[in-house]
């Protein structure tokens, strides 16, 4: 078939980053396809990067400015669509940034929270949280990887000072002994678990799969501990006691490369197999076997997902991984390494552009005085240097009322937080609400004033994949009806703020392109210097670290050193914080993706996706549904202390007994209904695998 | 590194490559249908064969290492011969009509749409059982591309395979089941490698469908 055009860019899904190539005929995508010789895929796609970007053409895309018809009103009630009007772009802007000064003048910035997009692109993201920073004041500022890979990056940073995934994709059909864990890497990153399984199947390498659910990358382990749901820092340390107990560290790493060891294994001590067995369910043998498969391979690495960070133990959880990789050298060469698997296109960029309430473009601390200093110059205005609040504190604040205007870049945090009951109850309490997306989603039933915005495939720009490639997005089409791309949002928005706040001198929102907004950040950015939209343009895609033009990029980090300087073992203790099932709420319920849908759903469940899989499903143990009479297709209400939802049964052994899993996408079945509030102490990312619920058979009428 | 000659052109090449990669290095196309040069070559359609002097029969050359001394021709009358018949064949069973490369080939060779009499295309009924793509088995060369895709060469899904024997052998999935059925995961990858418009996304199929009308 003959197209008009064809259009290279970057799939808008997981933290894969494919490249892909838009086949486009009359404005529309056709067909998707995958270059061949491009990384990181090499040609290959899964179903939603194939079949799945048809949600740009949906008929339900935002096109013009949507003000809500009783603004102003005492009470904040959720509505649909039809309490909105439309508006022109002069309207809408004007009305925001006089409701924005507004606030600014009577309380200040920090009754701002602002939500950066793990959607959006770079561009998108400096420029917001420069708007937040420079024009508010605030370091409100944060996004969704608060609630996914916040103890990732929490736990790594204590461990070696960084935070992203330190090997790339390029390795892992190389690899020798790896392990994943807490990742259902076949449905969460089809095109990485397709690297691994080429790993196992070609290369001979060693999987060991360490996770409750029988997921299907077991199919292809030599080894599957299914430990109880949180208790991951026993499995870990009973690990790395076998490794210590049977000498089988790394002594020249250890001593070269670390400190704390001395402490950390006396520490062990108590963390036996044995004992292990007892807290994990999993046999002392297994748990033996894979710490030797572990410790004795010439390179071996570890992959996580959510399983792992989203959990009241996550910090811990991945210091307990990263404990196991220090002790074994598995880090800084080829095929090994730690390296939590990025869920969202951009979540990596969006947290490197400043996404963050504790730090500016590029990690640099808000109340280090030098970075400071130096954004201040930059942005020509005094900067607040407290770290601000994260996603769920802000939340939190509007409830207590610190905080009275939210400003959302396509985020959509009534379906992603925990607790939902209580988050509407925040959010009702909201004096000023400001949305930027490109479809109405269920957050937006209490926006006040929402903008239209672009898609991936209607605007230019870079996403950041998991592994640290910077990638470019190119226009295919135009947005729809009125819709403009987001950072010429953000832009006429902080320009009118800043002229109604009476700034004497403009933060410098001029830009003329994405490209321009880049060229600003890297200047600021040493990790970003070498970087920019003509080299991606030659490259295809360049890794960071990249401080200068004739840097190669960095696929692989620590060769030499780690960024706090030596690794630090952490002495841990098992912390049984979640939520326990009780003979009234006897399950524990965990939460997840699919393969054909992605985290709330907004895109895939507007996409030709949503045919093979329609509604969620409750996944339970065969001898759980026999004996509590659960049968195929039968519709149940689940219940938590916090609420109730109602779903649909699939017997499945994936499932261990006592637990369910409930998927995350299905606004008809919004799981986080049920799920805990119960937050991580230095992450703040709440325990979401972990809720104990009651199963009951819904009464027909 | 051995001593090979291709075409009476003398050349160099490492040990252990096929005749089609020493033959690409120096600019000769040998015209292949089956392969891909991601997969591991099949030797199923013979189109790239070659004539290697002293061997009784035609060398596939995707499959065929190079040998000290190899006296290749990649275009005798023989090599001609045998791509004419093969594409003739493939023309007498199949509908190629969305098959560039293959139409571009019978072209090129020569090779007449009606050679074989009383032949008659296979002709089967689209299969349309999942959203994302449709399978049109009137058109499929049996090259077994896809089959590789899905199974041990890039996605280890297993979910399609080939059955049947001689006229009746046909790609299909683990007891004719539907996809959706199957460990297929609709990645679309097959899609991708197949060289006959066999398989098609159904968004296109539908678009071309409706631009046809």
């Amino acid at each position: 078939m003959e197209y008009d055009k064809k259009i290279r860019t970057t799939c808008p899904y997981c933290g894969v980053g494919c490249q892909i190539e838009l086949n486009i005929k009359n404005e529309k995508i056709v067909s998707t396809v995958a270059p061949e010789s491009a990384a990181p895929n090499f040609g290959r796609l899964c179903v939603k990067g194939r079949y799945g970007t048809d949600f740009t053409h949906h008929s339900s895309r935002l096109k013009t400015p949507l003000i809500r018809k009783d603004i102003g009103g005492e009470l904040r009630k959720p509505v649909g669509i039809d309490g909105f009007r439309e508006a022109s772009w002069e309207e809408a802007l004007d009305l925001a940034s006089i409701r924005i000064a507004e606030t600014f003048k009577k309380s200040g910035g920090d009754a701002f929270g602002t939500f950066c997009c793990a959607k959006a692109t770079n561009e998108d993201n400096y420029i917001f949280q420069k708007f937040a920073r420079s024009t508010l004041k605030t370091n409100n500022v944060d996004h969704c990887a608060r609630l996914c890979h916040a103890a990732s990056v929490a736990g790594l940073q204590k461990a070696l000072g960084s935070s992203a995934m330190s090997n790339s994709i390029a390795e892992m059909k190389d690899l020798e002994v790896f392990i994943v864990t807490g990742s259902n890497t076949t449905e969460t990153h089809p095109v990485i678990s397709t690297f691994l399984r080429e790993a196992v199947v070609k290369n001979g390498a060693k999987l060991i799969v360490i996770d409750p659910r029988k997921t299907e990358m077991t199919n292809f382990a030599v080894l599957h501990l299914q430990h109880r749901p949180g208790t991951d820092v026993a499995l870990f340390q009973a690990m790395a006691n076998i490794i210590v107990k049977e000498k089988l560290f790394n002594t020249d790493f250890i001593n070269s490369r670390t400190e704390g060891f001395d402490s950390y294994s006396k520490s062990l001590d108590k963390f036996t197999p044995e004992w292990a067995e007892t807290i994990t369910g999993v046999p002392s043998d297994d748990i033996k076997e894979a710490a030797r498969i572990y410790a004795n391979a010439g390179a071996a690495a570890v992959y996580w997902g959510m399983g792992i960070s989203q959990s009241v133990h996550g910090t811990d959880n991945t210091m307990s991984i990263a404990n196991l990789a220090l002790l074994c050298g598995h880090l800084g060469r080829p095929g090994t390494g730690v390296n939590p698997l990025r869920g969202q296109n951009n979540v990596q960029g969006c947290s490197d552009t400043g996404g963050l309430p504790a730090i500016y473009p590029g990690y640099q601390n808000v109340n280090d005085q030098e970075s400071k200093l130096k954004f201040e110059r930059a942005w020509k205005t005094d900067l607040n240097g407290n770290p601000g609040l994260t996603v769920l504190e802000m939340s939190d604040a509007a409830g207590s009322g610190q905080i009275t205007d939210f400003i959302i870049l396509g985020e959509n945090p009534l379906m992603s937080e925990p607790d939902l009951n209580a988050a509407r109850h925040h959010f009702s309490n909201l004096k000023n609400v400001i949305m930027i997306d490109i479809f109405f989603n269920e957050s937006a039933e209490y926006a006040d004033i929402i903008f239209p915005a672009a898609s991936f495939a209607e605007k230019d720009g870079t996403f950041t994949n998991s592994d640290r490639r910077v990638q470019l997005i190119r226009p295919a089409f135009d947005p729809p009806g009125e819709a403009r791309v987001d950072w010429k949002i953000i832009q006429e928005l902080a320009l009118r703020v800043e002229s109604r706040l009476d700034r004497n001198e403009s933060s410098g929102f001029e830009f003329s392109s994405a490209s321009e907004i880049w060229d600003e950040m890297a200047e600021l950015v040493p990790a970003f210097g070498g970087i920019s939209h003509s080299r991606l343009e030659t490259e295809g895609g360049v890794h960071w670290p990249c401080p200068d033009m004739n840097h190669p990029g960095t696929p692989y980090l620590f060769t030499d050193t780690f960024p706090r300087g030596r690794g630090l073992f952490n002495v841990l203790e098992l912390r049984m914080d979640s939520e326990q099932p009780t003979p009234e709420y006897p399950y524990i319920l965990s939460t997840g993706r699919v393969l054909y849908h992605w985290h709330g759903g907004t895109m895939t469940r507007r996409s030709v996706l949503d045919k093979i899989y329609p509604k969620a499903l409750m996944e339970i143990n065969p001898e759980d549904a026999h004996r509590d009479g659960f049968e195929n297709g039968q519709t149940v209400t689940v219940s938590s202390l916090r609420g109730s939802v109602s779903v649909e049964v699939k017997i499945s052994d994936r499932s261990p007994k006592g637990v369910v899993f409930i998927p995350i996408h299905f606004s008809e079945t919004i799981v986080n209904e049920l799920t805990n509030d119960l937050r991580d102490p230095v992450a703040k990312i709440p325990d979401s695998k972990i809720s104990a619920v009651k199963i009951e058979r819904t009464i027909m009428n | 590194m051995l001593t090979i000659y291709i075409n009476d052109l003398e050349l160099e090449v490492e040990e252990g490559s096929t005749i089609l990669e020493a033959s690409e290095k120096i600019g000769i196309k040998i015209p292949t249908i089956c392969f891909h040069d991601r997969l591991t070559p099949p030797g199923l359609c013979r189109q790239c064969v070659v004539e290697v002097e002293g061997a009784r029969v035609l060398m596939p050359s995707c499959i065929t290492k190079v040998r000290e001394g190899m006296k290749i021709k990649t275009d005798s009358e023989r090599v001609v011969r045998a791509r004419r018949t093969i594409l003739e064949m493939l023309s007498s069973s199949t509908d190629l009509s969305e098959s560039p490369d293959l139409l571009e080939q019978m072209k090129i060779y020569k090779a007449e749409d009606g050679r074989f009499e009383n032949s008659s295309k296979r002709n089967f009924k689209v299969k349309d059982d999942n959203p994302f793509y449709m399978r049109d088995y009137s058109k499929c060369i049996l090259c077994e591309r896809c089959v590789q895709v899905c199974s041990a060469d890039i996605q280890f899904s297993y979910a399609l395979t080939t059955a049947g024997r001689g006229y009746n052998n046909r790609i299909t999935t683990f007891f004719d089941r539907k996809l959706p059925e199957t460990s297929c995961v609709f990645c679309g990858n097959c899609v991708a490698v197949c060289p006959t418009g066999a398989l098609i996304a159904s968004n296109e199929f539908n678009v071309k469908a409706l631009g046809e009308k």
